[in-house]
């Protein structure tokens, strides 16, 4: 069997698929959170539970209703997303005159019920969901043998990634979101109604973390756990690449899932602080992150 | 309502927090004036443009533009009764190209200028319609920041400073383009410190201090009043 650096191939890019596919929901989640932050200089903590309020509602469509994985990826997101925009027009759009740490301490307050009333409910044994059909079984890549829901997972991300970009970068409403990211009260002050734009920008991050949820549910077992887990993580990987910078999300968020993986191979003991070392790193060398303006 | 002035301003007072910087500031501006506001800095001059345009902490008394009473509303709700707004810092936006920043106000009311025709006021701007914002001169940027405005419609344009930090010849062209805006039927309202360049586009003065307005002078007796003006403005 072939060896790289002393290491079986297999071993080695299965892990650093793994990697993939980790660094896929890293970079889905921060990216969500980065435009989030951009727009409403809020550090949303409740993400994570939305995270796992995708896979739950992708879990009870199934469930309860029938409706399967390709109709999940759809509704899971508007109805996760609505809720966001009901959070955010009751309660967080009451703090922006604030200091942030009060936006902070209210989406933790709100991600720990959230958690709370889904563990009261089902309990933190986890459920399964199923693989959709279309996706189960493998690819033979000749190395290795890759599962075809993972490839679509990583798939999937990247293109999410590509179209959050260019509608930022290259569309008239992400001209508004950059501009009103700069200055608001004077994009404001052109007749736009920023307020609005402000709740619909937290329905689309909460949107997309609630699709990354719907994506990881047939991989990891949905259970009310599955967003605080990945998201101490996540915001490991925001601060590396810089706070509100979209690319920089997305890059750190697959390379550190990459990284990770590899660290899994050569010195599995450090796999799970070595997110954590980089960031204390890129700290002391670079505060504002690797993409952040300073 | 032929005769009733485009902008009636009664009373405004203004706060930023705990401070109070207007005190009953009385302004009005005819369909197709250009009207100054003259003043010393911290006079409340910039004030009295955000105040308008409802860019302060608190705002009371009565802003009336075109008979509508705009008091209570908010900034986005302002400009699309038709007024347009360039900052004195010019708020170019630096995340967005030259052409990003001219198309970002949106249209509130028809009969705005043609792209076309802001590009023929400003040839620079499409010169470097693909650069950074920020990357433009200050005259460039200003140029941009009024044409940005006169894309939307607005009636009645606020300009904070527009001759501020430019180069002589750059102020001879930003003086050029308000003549030929009041040609056109646009209302200005211009803050300016420099009573020598409001002299050559504007038909009246008012004067500020301490956050009022305390004197009023038609662009014809400037000449004559200009010891009374030496005196306000300490120039």
């Amino acid at each position: 069997m072939d060896e790289i650096f002393g290491i079986p191939a297999p071993l080695l890019f299965g892990q650093l698929l793994l990697g993939l596919i980790n660094g896929a929901f890293y970079a889905l989640l921060s990216l969500g959170l980065a435009v989030i932050f951009g727009m409403l200089n809020v550090i949303n903590f409740t993400h994570g539970a939305q995270f796992m309020m995708g896979a739950f509602v992708a879990w009870m469509l199934l469930h309860y209703l029938g409706i399967g994985y390709w109709w999940a990826l759809l509704l899971a997101p508007l109805i996760v997303g609505f809720t966001g925009v009901v959070i955010e027009k009751t309660m967080i759009s009451r703090l922006y005159k604030l200091d942030h740490l009060y936006g902070l301490l209210l989406t933790f307050g709100v991600g720990l019920i959230i958690e709370g009333l889904f563990r009261n409910q089902y309990g933190s044994s986890g459920m399964p969901y199923r693989i959709p059909p279309e996706l189960q079984g493998a690819w033979d890549l000749g190395f290795m043998f890759m599962p075809v829901y993972r490839g679509w997972v990583v798939i999937v991300a990247i293109v999410m990634c590509l179209a959050t970009w260019l509608v930022i970068e290259k569309t008239k409403l992400g001209s508004y979101l950059r501009a009103a990211t700069e200055n608001p009260a004077l994009v404001q002050a052109f007749g736009i109604n920023v307020p609005r734009m402000m709740t619909l920008t937290y329905g689309a991050g909460v949107a997309l973390a609630a699709f990354a949820g719907v994506l990881a549910a047939p991989i990891y077992s949905v259970n009310p756990q599955m967003g605080a887990n990945l998201i101490i993580i996540v915001f490991a990987v925001v601060v590396i690449g810089g706070m509100g910078s979209i690319l920089g999300s997305v890059v750190t968020g697959f390379g550190l899932g990459v990284i990770e993986g590899f660290t899994r191979v050569f010195y599995p003991e450090a796999s799970a602080t070595v997110i954590f070392v980089v960031m204390a790193i890129v700290l002391l060398l670079r505060p504002a992150g690797l993409f952040g303006r300073a | 309502m032929a005769d009733a002035p485009l902008l009636q301003v009664k009373g405004l007072e203004a706060w930023y927090g705990e401070s109070h910087v207007l005190h009953g500031v009385d302004i009005h501006i005819n369909a197709g004036e250009v009207v100054t506001l003259l003043g010393r800095n911290g006079a409340g001059k910039t004030s009295t443009l955000r105040s308008i345009m409802g860019l302060v902490g608190r705002r009371a008394g009565s802003v009336k533009y075109d008979g509508r009473e705009l008091i209570g509303a908010r900034s986005d709700i302002i400009a699309r009764a038709g007024i347009g707004y360039v900052p004195e810092e010019r708020g170019i936006f630096a995340s967005l190209s030259v052409y990003e920043n001219l198309m970002l106000p949106p249209e509130v009311l028809p009969g705005g200028l043609p792209v076309g025709t802001i590009y023929e006021l400003f040839p620079n701007l499409l010169e470097r319609r693909n650069s950074p914002g920020t990357k433009l001169s200050g005259g460039e940027q200003q140029m941009l920041a009024i044409g940005r405005i006169l894309r939307t419609g607005a009636k009645l344009l606020l300009l904070d400073e527009p001759s501020e930090g430019l180069a002589p010849v750059i102020v001879q062209q930003i003086g050029r383009t308000i003549r030929e805006l009041k040609s056109r039927g646009f209302t200005v309202l211009l803050v300016e410190q420099n009573f020598r360049f409001a002299q050559t586009v504007a038909d009246r003065h008012y004067v500020m201090e301490h956050g009022r307005v305390v004197d009023m002078v038609g662009n014809a007796e400037l000449n004559a009043s200009l010891d009374r003006l030496h005196e306000y403005l300490g120039v």
